[in-house]
């Protein structure tokens, strides 16, 4: 059997679908969009498999998490819904319930977090609410774990006996009442042939859901019917369709929670949330805060904790590739094999594995700020800047990790609730220039502008921000013309995050991480060895000016004539800067025959001050190192939208470098 | 007057809900209707969005579109 978990955001979803499952989770995706989905098996029930929905507040078509979550029922019709609705907030929260009825499939309602409203003495008759929405309730504590194996049960319960919810009017005779009857009398057929309720097409239809005309295939004739009792509705009413249908659903709600639910004091987590918000979105603390708390995250991500983890990983790294490359010369193998293990294997495992510390690092802070709360209130905080480029808030920060790493970055987008703001901040996100630039940036600046450096990384770093501006000013012209997604967002009380989320979450990630960037930075590393390591003629080359690689760096050096630096040793530099941009300063290095100390004068004989100036640009822009890219991959699920985010920063870096040298040369 | 003109601590009753496509969908749904109550909490540090308080819970939206919706204190 298969259930569906739906329930809004923030009422402890995510919760509740790891201890129904455990560990035992399957990621995959809803079809046809970037949602994610998870399901898992029930722990203790056979055969019984949940797919936890995205949050939503209502059946709506408009968000690609409304209209997943929608599909999903319609489509895939489960045997029973679990609804978890958030007792602290619980009006809000049922009117989700009330849509999930119309569905009429066997459903149970868990009414999460019953420890917090006992605490504060207040208190929900199960029964009367029960009655009231005509379907089983169970109060639970997701988080303790309370009340989870009775949800079960009777979840199982009703799905097994086809227990249809018992109630399915939500009003008092009248205007309202009378036009959704007549609508589902006019449409009964059509429902019942489509397999949909004809309760729920016939409010959806009142709401001009246009997703559901489709799916009747209603005629022009009985569209005219239809629209005739819904004016009629209005006339009476003096509330137009929309208004009419929240209205009756809030007032069957706020009647059901009058008779059920006593609160008799105000709840101390929502004291104890306004006093923190006193702080961390107050007038003038609300900046200060977050720039702290920014600044400590990537304090402790890239110099304390993900630098001690990375150089633990890289110890232990290097004594493996020692051993194994000992153990290999011992035995006398080929040297082109051992060549591919150390050199190859080795070296591209390293370099996966290097990235590990930081984004387990990283998302464990983000988790945490994410599960306390606070991320809501950052993008209260800095939604305004952000407005003005089709963007909200919530994308602030994962832009932000940008400029310590893309490949946390854009796995960061998973928060965003909408597809279009997710796609967007992901195509934004390499305009950040992470830290692996710094040292190109530093060697090429200590060549070219001594004493200047500071100026250099500052201006770099803002070029990418401008430019980025720039570039998400056209697509919101163009590829993401339309409305953006409405910012009407929940903040919701600061709770403890539960450390078993956290540690699943990271899991996950890490887990991701590894199994799908592996292979395509495995590869790319594997492919750059080969071209390394052998000539035209596959020849293992000694002198590396001879190598496939250098040919292919001949071959391409000819597209930077225009920009100043067509020297092949810079192109093959660039080229290894695919598997990571730190190597484009290592390659120059052993291209060049200096040490990576002497540098910065072997450079001065390649560029002058200009053409540094329009290489700097061309590195903060060009293509993202192959694990970002691999990362892309994933989240967009397409390989030709990646390949197009590739070309493209190519191209907007080549214009960059392009205008920089061109008008420079003009100018000086 | 309009929810985007109330004074933080300033309690009102919503007497309409303008606007159109998505976004008064979505303010309906989120139990903004006509004879409930809001509480304005704060206007965001950078002048924008704003915070109110409703059904018992903290909601955050954009003063364009909390101009859209008018009260009554």
């Amino acid at each position: 059997m298969v259930f569906a978990l739906a329930g809004n955001q923030n009422c402890g979803k995510t919760t509740l679908f790891n201890a129904l499952t455990g560990s035992n989770q399957h990621v995959g995706n809803f079809p046809g969009v970037t949602v994610e989905q998870k399901s898992g098996k029930i722990r203790g029930a056979k055969d019984c498999t949940v797919v936890d929905l995205p949050g939503i507040y209502s059946i709506r078509p408009y968000t690609g998490e409304e209209i997943v979550a929608r599909d999903f029922i319609l489509d895939s019709k489960p045997d029973g819904i679990i609804n978890i609705v958030d007792a602290t907030n619980i009006e809000r929260n049922l009117y989700l319930t009330l849509q999930l009825l119309e569905l009429h499939i066997p459903m149970v309602l868990a009414l999460n977090m019953m420890d917090e409203v006992r605490a504060n003495c207040g208190s929900v008759d199960v029964k009367a609410l029960s009655e009231r929405l005509g379907i089983p309730v169970v109060p639970i504590s997701a988080a303790k774990n309370e009340g989870v194996s009775e949800l079960v049960d009777q979840a199982v319960n009703v799905a097994k006996n086809k227990l249809y919810p018992a109630v399915t009017d939500f009003c008092p005779v009248g205007p309202v009442h009378r036009c959704i009857h007549s609508v589902a009398h006019i449409i009964e057929d059509h429902a019942l042939r489509a397999g949909i309720s004809p309760r729920f097409c016939a409010a959806k239809l009142i709401e001009g859901d246009e997703s559901v005309i489709k799916r009747l295939e209603l005629d022009r004739n009985e569209l005219e019917l239809l629209e005739h009792s819904i004016v009629e509705m209005e006339n009476e009413t003096g509330l137009d369709r929309n208004e009419a249908l929240a209205d009756m659903r809030y007032a069957f709600i706020e009647k059901a929670v009058a008779e059920s639910v006593v609160k008799c004091r105000e709840s101390r987590e929502h004291l104890r949330s306004l006093k923190i918000d006193s702080v961390l979105t107050g007038k003038y603390t609300a900046l200060p805060v977050f720039f702290c708390v920014l600044f400590l995250v990537f304090w402790l991500t890239f110099n304390v904790i993900g630098n001690a983890l990375s150089d633990w990983l890289s110890l232990g790294i290097d004594r493996v590739t020692a051993l194994a490359d000992g153990g290999l010369a011992a035995y006398g193998i080929n040297p082109i094999v051992r060549s591919l293990i150390i050199d190859g294997v080795f070296a591209g495992v390293g370099g996966v594995l290097s990235f590990l510390p930081i984004i387990v690092t990283l998302f464990f802070f983000l988790s945490i700020l994410e599960d306390t709360g606070y991320m809501a209130r950052v993008a209260f905080v800095m939604d305004k800047p952000l407005r003005r480029i089709g963007l909200s808030g919530r994308s602030f920060v994962p832009m932000l990790i940008g400029f310590g790493c893309s490949v946390p970055a854009i796995m960061a987008t998973r928060t965003l609730a909408s597809e279009r703001d997710r796609k967007l901040t992901i195509l934004l996100t390499p305009y950040m220039s992470c830290s692996a630039k710094i040292p190109i940036y530093a060697v090429f600046s200590a060549a070219f502008f001594p004493g200047r450096e500071a100026f250099v990384m500052i201006a770099l770093y803002a070029s990418g921000i401008v430019l980025g501006v720039i570039v998400a000013l056209l697509l919101n012209k163009t590829a993401f013309r339309g409305q953006p997604v409405p910012f009407v967002m929940e903040l919701p009380n600061y709770r403890l995050p539960s450390l078993k989320s956290v540690a699943l979450l990271l899991w996950e990630k890490a887990r991701d991480f590894l199994q799908r960037a592996f292979t395509i930075i495995f590869l790319a590393t594997v492919v750059i060895w080969f071209l390394q390591s052998f000539d035209t003629r596959l020849n293992a080359v000694t002198d590396s000016s001879f190598s496939l690689l250098a040919s292919v760096g001949r071959l391409i050096s000819p597209i930077f004539i225009p920009v100043g630096f067509a020297d092949w040793r810079v192109a093959t530099g660039l080229v290894t800067g695919f598997t990571a941009k730190e190597a484009v300063v290592s390659t120059l290095s052993v291209l060049l025959g200096t040490s990576v100390a002497d540098l910065s004068s072997a450079l001065s004989g390649l560029f002058t001050p200009l053409s540094a100036v329009s290489f700097l640009i061309f590195t903060l822009l060009y293509t993202p190192c192959a694990a970002a890219v691999a990362t892309i991959r994933k989240e967009l699920k397409s390989g030709i939208a990646t390949l197009g985010v590739v070309v493209l920063q190519c191209l907007v870096a080549w214009l960059a470098a392009f205008s920089v040298y061109q008008i420079g040369g003009l100018l000086l | 007057m309009t929810l985007d003109q109330l004074k933080a601590g300033d309690s009102a009753t919503i007497k309409a809900v303008g606007g159109q496509g998505p976004l008064r969908l979505r303010l309906l749904d989120m139990g903004l209707i006509p004879r409930t109550r809001v509480t304005m909490r704060k206007v965001a540090p950078l002048g924008d969005p704003i915070e109110i308080h409703l059904r018992g819970y903290e909601l955050t939206l954009r003063k364009e579109d909390a101009k859209n919706i008018e009260v009554e204190i």
